[in-house]
């Protein structure tokens, strides 16, 4: 657990229900309910970049729309800065929004045609009334300069269409970046990016890291966690399978999951071929979780007591704060 | 390391750029139907605002007999009482639209904002408004305005509200449609994130959005609301001091004038309600195509790709 | 010996709406040989998806297309959508971009196979339904899955039926346009395995088109890289990466994150150019990091560098001081 802590999450827990439709409501069928993230602890510190991985299903766009308050946990606790913020309303979230702002995957969707670069920076600032005419200006410069559009002044008019996709993402992150905020959830934020460009945003993203801004990257690219996240947290189905420093992740992984997938993600490199553990079938989907660990039904080294113990996140591996949720880890 | 602003690379599957003078004007100016239909329109509307400067004669003034031949002097020929017809079909002509822009505009006003409110704020809301959409979509439209005209009277106002509160539920499905796509954005859902309010969203990301197919629902509008009013002034519901061109087509209804063999009387006026509602109609589809792209079928086209000779090699292939 | 399939200096002009033309593919040669994985590697605007469909004939009527398409040595392109459409499908196969998710939502896969099947005449009735049987596992999905409709599979499993599909009529080459871009990694592999499986069991040439560099690092024998709508490096994927004779390739390498590797990716700075215009100098040259005076005035030729690589830079025929 990180010791600067920005946004703490403890146990949190979304569930959706299913809509039965009328059939099922007058035939008094049991309600289904999707357990999106079903327990999830984790902790974001001021200049750390943690990245939340896993596969499409596994919880993890859900769990940062929740901690951001967009969504509303059924259970658990999420503290920003110390203060509890689970169940605020939202007229008291109002003013922790302008502390944590969110960038999202579509660099394409996320601009309003509409507007110019200017309105689109400028409109955080607007809603919560910050500073005067001048003031506002020089800001827009400021976070225009800082996600490296420069000079700011030839962006200033542009419309998002005459912009490339790695512009309008830049574009993305000085609005977020405008209010200065502490935290910064970052969905997928270059995986719609061609890869020329990629790198780029994410040099970016670790320099307001290194500024003191603590960064929640969902991806599903396990080589970008690697190589840019100071800590990773995989996710299955709902819950951390594994969490530690990316390096301690990746090269000594302790849970089975995180070792299958890091086999099969394809190399640089043609000569290395790595031997590809390939799991069959695809992740059950979140209403009927396995019983037990929820792995277990595709977990290649599974024992007969998977199917009964449900493990938590322990300490394995050699390095500190390396920890797995698996009974035979270590 | 500062980024430059390089002309992002044409490529074939580029997004257009929306121009700042807006649809409607990018559709007329380069769609023919678009084009012919605003030139029509373009001259109706002319000739019915001038009609009191530039009519030849007077509208109640006897200038023939009855059913008079069309001649050089009245290119159109004359109406039961001796009216010059062109005179008649440019007086006509400005009660047609009046009546047509205004219940447009009332049902405009209030399609927008039920599609506005269902679409935004969905749930509950979205469920009432839309049964009540349901339920005047249900109603048909001319024996109720029949109805109602003939029980309230027949004011031009009336005729007005009558017309408008019935024709805005196209309007309200389309609306809504749009705003619910709108809403799922990335950039309003930001704007939200943001701690934006319902109003700033709606005013400033929501209605721009919505502003052209609102605009391309309301020329279609207008070609219904003529034609309401135009049958309504025909069956004799029309407001009775004033002229319109349904009322031009009743009166010589009335008056015998086929049997008379005066076409010139009824004709004119009929087609030239046609037109008006025609040129509303190419303008309305000219622009609800230019924002659907799948009504687009090129992509199913027998015509396939074409083949050149080759000349020279690489990039300097021609 | 004539390769099975050749494309030479297949160039791709689309008329743009305000008038003038975009030369999408700009002579592009390339070979596939029986049994071989080619992988063809580029960004957006690359000009890779045009190049695929253009030697399937699969252009809209606002692309003129020129250059030959030699399928065992038969000119296909020569009569148009004539001469292409009776080898698509039968001897060239494609499973498209989002091919899972274009596949007919209210026939049952097996039916989408079946008609496949009696479109091109080779099967009919029962004969149809054992043969789409054996297709569907071959791609691994249970025979009697078939019978469900496509949103009853998951993402993976439509994958595999729309390569089924491609298989029905037992091409010689299959292309595959970004197959896995969007399906997890898990299942990403599973179909790579797949295809692999495939291409060794049939005998079957894979063309795959993608910007995913290491999966083409994984699969391919031999790839080209496009850019700005030529290819500008040709070759074994192993020295593309450990010898690449072209800034791009090296760059793009560079650029691309590694789970294991050192160092932290690097962007290339700029943006492709436009294709509307026609250029002087070298396409790349505005973004390139070892350019010099030549490369603003001459454009380069893809040239042969090596056995079986070809490149086009100037930098490969200066001797080691210039530059």
């Amino acid at each position: 657990m990180s010791s600067n802590g920005l946004l703490a999450v403890e146990d949190l827990v979304v569930h959706y229900a299913v809509p039965r439709g009328l059939v099922g409501t007058v035939a008094r069928r049991p309600q289904k309910l999707v357990r999106a993230v079903d327990g999830v602890s984790f902790s974001v510190g001021r200049g750390e970049l943690l990245a939340l991985v896993g596969e499409s299903g596994c919880g993890k766009t859900t769990t940062a729309q929740t901690v951001l308050r967009l969504l509303d946990p059924v259970a658990g606790r999420i503290s920003f800065d110390g203060e509890d913020i689970t169940t605020l309303p939202n007229s008291a979230l109002r003013p922790l929004r302008r502390r944590m702002q969110i960038i999202y995957q579509d660099p394409y969707e996320s601009l309003d045609p509409r507007l110019t670069v200017k309105s689109t920076v400028e409109e955080p600032l607007l809603i919560h009334r910050s500073g005067s005419k001048r003031e506002r200006a020089e800001l827009v410069r400021d976070a225009l300069a800082r996600v490296e559009l420069t000079p700011p002044d030839l962006f200033l008019e542009r419309f998002p269409h005459e912009l490339s996709g790695g512009q309008r993402q830049r574009v993305a992150i000085a609005a977020s970046i405008v209010l200065g905020p502490d935290l910064l959830v970052a969905d997928e934020p270059v995986s719609m990016l061609d890869v020329s460009v990629r790198a780029g945003v994410l040099r970016l993203l670790d320099s307001l890291r290194e500024a003191g801004l603590g960064i929640l990257m969902i991806t599903h690219d396990l080589s970008t966690a690697a190589r840019f996240a100071d800590r990773i947290a995989v996710m299955y189905l709902g819950r951390i399978v594994e969490e530690g420093p990316a390096e301690a992740v990746v090269r000594d992984p302790q849970h089975p999951y995180t070792k299958a997938l890091l086999s099969v993600v394809p190399r640089r490199d043609p000569r290395e071929r790595s031997r590809a553990q390939i799991l069959t079938g695809e992740a059950p989907d979140a209403i009927r979780i396995p019983r037990g660990c929820r792995f277990h039904p595709r977990c290649p080294v599974a024992i007969a007591d998977c199917r009964e113990v449900d493990p938590a996140l322990e300490r394995h591996g050699a390095a500190p704060g390396h920890r797995a949720a698996c009974i035979l880890a270590g | 390391m500062s980024l430059l602003l390089q002309e992002p690379g044409l490529l074939a599957g580029d997004r257009p750029a929306r121009s700042r003078t807006g649809l409607l004007w990018d559709v007329i100016k380069n769609q023919p139907s678009a084009t012919i239909g605003a030139v029509i329109l373009g001259i109706f509307i002319v000739l019915a605002v001038l009609a009191p400067v530039i009519a030849p004669y007077g509208l109640h003034e006897q200038v023939g007999p009855v059913y008079g031949h069309p001649s050089w002097a009245h290119p159109l020929g004359l109406d039961d009482g001796g009216i010059d017809m062109v005179t008649l079909l440019m007086w006509g002509a400005r009660i047609s639209l009046v009546v047509g822009f205004a219940a447009t505009f009332v049902s405009m006003v209030i399609g927008g904002t039920v599609g506005l409110a269902s679409g935004y704020f969905g749930g509950r809301t979205d469920t009432v408004l839309m049964r009540i959409t349901d339920y005047f979509l249900a109603i048909p439209d001319v024996p109720l305005m029949i109805v109602v005209a003939a029980i309230w009277g027949p004011s031009l106002f009336h005729i007005i509200v009558v017309i408008g509160v019935l024709l805005w539920t196209g309007t309200a499905r389309v609306v809504r449609a749009q705003v619910m796509s709108v809403r799922e954005r990335a950039y309003v859902k930001r704007a939200r994130s943001l701690g934006a309010g319902n109003l700033r969203i709606i005013l400033r990301h929501v209605l721009p959005q919505i502003a052209p197919i609102l605009i391309a629902s309301t020329v279609l509008t207008i070609a219904v609301a003529i034609f309401d009013e135009t049958a309504l002034a025909f069956l004799g519901l029309g407001d009775p001091s004033r002229i319109s061109l349904g009322k031009v087509i009743e009166n010589a209804f009335q008056r015998t004038a086929i049997s008379s063999g005066a076409w010139w009387a009824i004709v004119p006026p009929g087609a030239a309600v046609a037109l008006l509602i025609l040129s509303c109609s190419m303008i309305g589809r000219a622009m609800e195509d230019a924002l659907n792209p799948r009504l687009r079928v090129s992509h199913l086209s027998a015509k396939g790709f074409r083949l050149r000779p080759l000349v020279g090699r690489g990039r300097d292939a021609v | 010996m004539s390769s099975l399939l050749e494309l030479e200096e297949l160039n791709v002009w689309f008329d743009l709406p305000r008038g003038g033309t975009l030369h999408a593919v700009q002579g592009v040669s390339l070979t596939l040989d029986r049994g071989e994985r080619l992988g063809l590697v580029g960004e957006s605007g690359s000009g890779k998806s045009t190049t695929v469909l253009g030697l399937l004939g699969l252009l809209p009527p606002t692309a003129t297309l020129s250059g030959r398409v030699l399928l065992n040595g038969v000119d296909i392109l020569a009569g148009g959508e004539e001469t292409v459409r009776p080898h698509r499908w039968v001897d060239l196969a494609i499973v498209f971009q989002g091919a899972m998710n274009a596949l007919n939502p209210v026939q049952t896969v097996s039916s989408q196979i079946v008609e496949a099947l009696e479109l091109h005449g080779l099967a009919t009735g029962r004969q149809a339904k054992a043969r789409v049987g054996e297709l569907l596992e071959s791609v691994g999905i249970p025979r009697d899955r078939g019978d469900r409709f496509p949103h009853e599979f998951s993402g993976g499993m439509r994958q595999r039926a729309a390569i089924a599909m491609a298989l029905a009529c037992n091409p010689s080459v299959l292309v595959a346009d970004e197959p896995t871009t969007a399906l997890d990694v898990m299942v990403q592999a599973q179909i790579l395995e797949l295809l692999d499986a495939l291409c060794r069991d049939f005998g079957l040439a894979l063309l795959l088109v993608t910007h995913d560099l290491p999966v083409v690092a994984q699969l391919c024998d031999r790839a080209g890289v496009m850019y700005a709508g030529e290819i500008v490096e040709q070759g074994p994927v192993e020295e593309l990466f450990h010898d690449p004779r072209h800034p791009y390739t090296r760059l793009l390498f560079a650029a691309t994150p590694d789970l294991y590797g050192e160092g932290v990716p690097v962007s290339i700075p700029g943006t492709p150019p436009r294709l509307d215009r026609t250029l002087a100098g070298c396409p790349f040259q505005t973004r390139c990091d070892r350019s010099f005076s030549r490369c603003k005035d001459e454009r380069p030729l893809l040239r042969e560098v090596a056995a079986g690589r070809s490149a086009a830079c100037h930098l490969n025929d200066v001797p080691a001081e210039v530059a």
